[in-house]
């Protein structure tokens, strides 16, 4: 058997020596959503942008308005509270899960 | 018109479609490194077998300018032929016609032969080479695309479907080949998608080359679209013609037999095993030393290689194998593994193919991204598409068969006709680690030298569980064989099951989990 592009594949407590796929070793690991992070829930275009940084808002306010295939999605504030930052600016293109606005 | 001038006169008509769109349209192509429509099937058929049909449909669109255009064919030939001898219904897109693009007047050329096929009984080829939709057609062209998807539907289970990617299939053109049964794809040749790479940049920014998102190695490897892949078009057509030996014609008869050979694998099949049972063997080795003539049409070969599937004959029959593949991610069933077999399992029983299972699996691959990507959705599949199987089931356990993956891979629960194990088999809920550090859990941590303990219940459950014994004392196993012995005693399940009735109970369908 050739060996050298075995891995290990720890199941039940037993090792295996086996060959890893791409995928399997490319696989990211699990990070827990962070709830004060907005991020884009599609890949687009920023078209407006309505909150700055030190704004407070309220559950429901407008934050920002992201494109996706010809759809202006108007992003609303999940919670009430202050904003920490603001990722983005009117005309950028986002990807899927880029940050938006983080709160406080 | 004299009679002369008639026959002159259809020679001449003849000739202006047969050219296509024209020498410079086929130098462009050749340019591509693509062959024309014609040559493809001519190199696929039997020669001298090709009967074409339609060759004078014209198209009746009128807006933009369509009424002074005349294309040759509407740009797709159709016509049936053999392949080895057998009756295929085939139809070709001609690129040089107008890109290929799909109108009503090629889709009705197309849906005929879809129509034939069904009523005759006969396997589809479809080679696509388009670049989509006729746009000055409007939604006639739609119209088009949804007769065939409709047809490829009704068809499925009922004759073998083969799709061909010899060129650009986007956007909705895609799903005619995803709903057939077999797609074959050539590098460098086949693209296939659903958005290119111009609409991804546009609308969401990111650069992508055609062949990086969907070209023949991505289906072959990443999406698992593609069945089949090859180097160039002539590869293609071997690997087709192979695939037409080993299928039937239609779901109401069975593959052609072969004269039975002997197996040629240069290894005997007691030593492929490795001494180690956490050591990784290549289960191909298994299935050519079993299998006539050591020949194995491998299906989805670069794809979730952690279970491998195709067909061999056995004693000059054609069976469907599936494996696990303990060289890769020690042969766990996963999402694209489940997913796999599955759809293979579900063919093989549609088209009266025995089925032949080959079991060595630690179970289910943990992981969160196994999760959330609906492992128990896919790996149900597997369940599903065993328990309808009623063509003959014969499973042979090689070594673990642990957990949910032994009741998945054809167990004698989920109706197996015939399961045999080797000497070597570990039938157990799980791993014998695993099992003893939870059984035991309470007298390893009490005992003076817990990592003793731990190392003596280990092989204390590996004496009583790692084999085929506990499973065999309750028949759930009809008996222990030698690996010399196996492939006699698939031959002989293969003998006396000729006349295997199942009848599943009475439904329209049953709602499998996809």
């Amino acid at each position: 058997m050739n060996n050298e592009n075995l891995g290990k594949l720890i199941l039940d407590d037993t090792v295996y020596e086996t060959q890893l796929t791409k995928k399997f070793t490319l696989r990211k690991k699990y990070v827990p959503k962070d709830p004060k992070k907005i991020t884009a829930f599609i890949p687009g275009v920023i078209r407006e942008v309505y909150v700055k940084i030190g704004d407070n808002v309220k559950v429901g306010d407008k934050l920002l308005v992201l494109e996706a295939m010809k759809m202006r999605n108007t992003i609303t504030s999940p919670m009430n509270g202050k904003i920490r930052y603001v990722a983005v600016s009117t005309g950028k293109s986002v990807a899927k899960n880029e940050l938006l606005v983080e709160f406080e | 018109m004299s009679f002369l001038d008639r026959v002159r006169d259809f020679f001449q008509r003849k000739k202006t479609v047969e050219i296509g769109g024209g020498e410079q349209a086929i130098e462009k192509q050749k340019k591509m490194g693509k062959l024309t429509a014609r040559e493809r099937i001519q190199y696929l058929l039997d020669p001298g077998t090709f009967h074409e049909y339609d060759m004078f449909v014209e198209h009746k669109a009128e807006d933009f300018g369509m009424d002074k255009k005349f294309l040759p064919g509407d740009g797709v030939i159709t016509g049936t032929g053999n392949i080895l001898g057998h009756p295929v219904c085939i139809y070709a897109q001609d690129f040089t016609v107008a890109g290929g693009s799909l109108g009503l007047a090629h889709a009705k050329k197309i849906t005929k032969m879809m129509d034939h096929a069904m009523r005759m009984g006969m396997p589809l080829i479809g080679i696509n080479d388009s670049g989509g939709a006729r746009i000055q057609e409007g939604v006639n062209s739609l119209a088009g695309y949804g007769e065939i998807f409709f047809r490829n539907t009704r068809a499925s289970g009922v004759i073998p479907q083969i799709s061909v990617i010899l060129g650009p299939c986007a956007g909705g053109a895609v799903y005619s080949p995803a709903l057939t049964d077999f797609v074959f794809v050539v590098d460098k040749i086949s693209k296939m998608f659903i958005t290119g790479p111009e609409v991804i940049k546009t609308v969401l920014g990111e650069e992508i080359s055609m062949e990086e998102l969907g070209g023949a190695r991505v289906h072959a490897e990443i999406s698992g679209n593609a069945h089949f892949y090859a180097e160039s078009e002539q590869e293609c057509f071997e690997q087709i013609k192979r695939l037409v030996t080993f299928i039937p014609w239609n779901n109401r008869k069975k593959a052609d037999k072969f004269q039975p050979k002997p197996p040629i694998f240069d290894k005997p099949i007691a030593e492929i095993l490795p001494k180690e049972p956490n050591e990784p063997y290549d289960i191909r080795d298994v299935i050519k030393a079993l299998v006539d003539n050591s020949d194995f049409l491998e299906v989805q070969e670069h794809w979730a290689k952690n279970i491998v599937i195709g067909f061999a004959r056995i004693n000059g029959e054609t069976v469907g194998i599936v494996g696990n593949q303990p060289l890769v991610l020690a042969g766990v069933l996963d999402v694209d593994s489940s997913d796999k077999a599955a759809r293979f399992i579900r063919f093989c029983d549609a088209f009266n193919i025995p089925l032949l299972t080959l079991v060595d699996l630690p179970g289910y691959l943990p992981g969160v991204d196994q999760e959330h990507a609906g492992v128990i959705r896919h790996g149900a599949k597997v369940l599903y598409a065993y328990s309808e199987a009623t063509v003959l089931k014969t499973t042979v356990i090689l070594r673990k068969a642990y957990g949910g993956g032994y009741i998945a891979m054809c167990s004698r629960h989920l109706g197996a006709d015939f399961v045999f194990a080797w000497p070597t088999a570990e039938i157990a809920v799980m791993g014998p680690e695993g099992a003893a550090n939870i059984i035991f859990k309470n007298e390893i941590a009490n005992a003076p030298n817990p990592e003793e303990m731990r190392k003596q219940k280990v092989t204390e459950y590996i004496e009583k569980f790692a084999n085929p014994y506990k499973a065999a004392a309750n028949g759930y196993i009809d008996a222990v064989i030698t690996p010399e012995e196996t492939r006699d005693f698939i031959i002989h399940a293969l003998w006396v099951s000729q006349n295997k009735e199942d009848v599943p109970p009475k439904k329209k369908h049953g709602v499998p989990p996809f």
